[in-house]
């Protein structure tokens, strides 16, 4: 028994039909992850965008070696790092809390190359015109450069998000119970791994290309031209 | 345990890691050109099955396809009555390499479609077989546009390898953890490791540029 239902191990279909329930609450934690993570990096990403940005090489420089650092090393030891390290700092967080950190910080690596590529993407002459239209550098970033950036960022973002959701098994190294880790001690209890491990490979598929077939549908659904301001 | 008695055991763990990274990737790079061409195949059974095959591996997370080959394929096998146990190291190689080879056939189909159809079409003018257009014309000149994104993959692949430290491979970052758990030193034990991580990353990319140096030397000679 796993959070209040039996399994039934009569036959394969049974068992499968038993242990659904089970994995969908870990699916949901799963998700749940994803978003999390998905947030932090699109925050984290945006902030070391700016910082790489800087016009001062003491700004740029350790903010592009940082990302090259994160972008570099493997999610599992980020998160061991974070886990282990951060609460001989007294900053003790929840598994959950920590494991969506490291999602985060791992993906807004790669979340920062994208921004900076949407924002240098638009054109030259697009500054110049903003300026011989004597809009100030803040208001040529906010009314010309991310309505057409937006586009071209939301594509890659959202392979991205997927790419989140497909790591997240690693966080039940420490104890998150997500999809993976809920099949694992089923599987442990039953000494049946067949099952329950087949059906997170199925609900991997079935999650990975709802998420996609979503972002295409928003990819469509934005103009290619930028998004148009009143 | 003093700091240099880290030294010895993580450098163990560092040639099991070299070691694996080295046969997924090439492993991975193979099935990589056999899926990508065979998805531009005319055949259906042959298109069908890379295509299967790279979406159920890019659709799916690597620790499922790990853990799926590691504790379900030996049940799967006593069902059909074989004796599929597969030791960590197989079963490491072999999810490492189906995942990073899904992802370089689409790479690999990406750089093939990508070459001009000029190219295709002088082939066929001078009366070269299909076959010989495909591996002395277009081939050759789709290899320099997978050299930089394998080069990323290369590095996925070596992050990746972290992984099999969860079926007791005792890789670098196993035998970290193992110090961890003797010596409860956490934050020098995983400083040293992310940092080992990081040159061994360094050191591939420098390796993936001068393959890409190579394969693309052709084209300085030609200017």
């Amino acid at each position: 028994m796993l959070f209040g239902f039996e399994w039934d191990l009569s036959s394969p279909a049974a068992y499968a039909a038993s242990i659904l329930p089970i994995l969908l609450i870990g699916m949901w934690v799963t998700i749940q992850a994803t978003v999390i993570g998905f947030i932090v990096a699109l925050v984290l990403g945006l902030v070391w965008a700016v910082l790489k940005a800087a016009p001062f090489r003491i700004i740029s420089w350790p903010a592009t070696v940082m990302t090259e650092f994160i972008r570099d090393t493997p999610l599992l030891v980020q998160l061991f790092f974070l886990y282990y390290v951060l609460p001989e700092y007294g900053i003790v967080l929840p598994a959950f809390m920590t494991g969506t950190l490291a999602l985060g910080i791992q993906y807004s690596a790669y979340t920062s190359e994208v921004y900076r590529a949407g924002i240098e993407a638009v054109a030259k002459d697009q500054h110049e015109a903003a300026r011989a239209l004597n809009l100030t550098p803040a208001r040529t970033f906010t009314h010309i450069v991310v309505p057409q950036a937006v586009p071209r960022i939301v594509p890659a973002m959202g392979n991205y998000l997927v790419s989140i959701m497909k790591d997240v098994p690693v966080l039940s190294v420490v104890t998150v119970l997500e999809m993976l880790n809920v099949a694992k001690i089923v599987g442990d209890r039953t000494f049946n791994y067949l099952v329950p491990l087949s059906m997170v490979g199925g609900l991997y598929l079935v999650m990975t290309l709802v998420a996609s077939a979503g972002v295409r549908l928003l990819d469509g659904w934005l103009p290619k031209q930028g998004i148009p301001l009143k | 345990m003093q700091l240099t008695d880290y030294i010895a055991p993580l450098m163990q763990g560092a040639w099991v890691t070299v070691q694996l990274t080295l046969y997924s990737t090439v492993l991975g790079a193979m099935l990589a050109f056999a899926s990508g061409i065979g998805k531009l195949s005319r055949n259906r059974a042959i298109n069908a099955i890379c295509v299967a095959y790279i979406e159920l591996f890019r659709g799916t997370s690597l620790l499922v396809q790990l853990f799926w080959l590691y504790f379900a394929l030996p049940l799967a096998g006593s069902a059909m009555g074989l004796d599929l146990r597969l030791p960590p190291v197989l079963a490491g190689v072999l999810a490492l390499s189906l995942n990073i080879g899904a992802y370089g056939a689409e790479v690999v189909r990406g750089a093939i479609a990508a070459v001009h159809q000029d190219q295709r079409e002088a082939a066929r003018a001078l009366n070269f077989t299909e076959r010989q257009t495909l591996w002395d014309i277009v081939i050759p000149q789709a290899i320099p546009e997978m050299m930089p994104p394998f080069g990323n993959l290369a590095v996925q692949n070596l992050k990746d390898t972290a992984l099999v430290s969860l079926i007791s491979l005792g890789d670098l970052t196993f035998r970290a953890e193992q110090i961890r758990n003797y010596t409860q030193d956490s934050t020098t034990i995983y400083s040293m490791l992310l940092v080992m991580y990081f040159g061994m990353a360094l050191v591939l990319t420098v390796m993936m540029r001068g393959l890409e140096r190579y394969v693309t030397r052709w084209r300085r000679a030609r200017s």
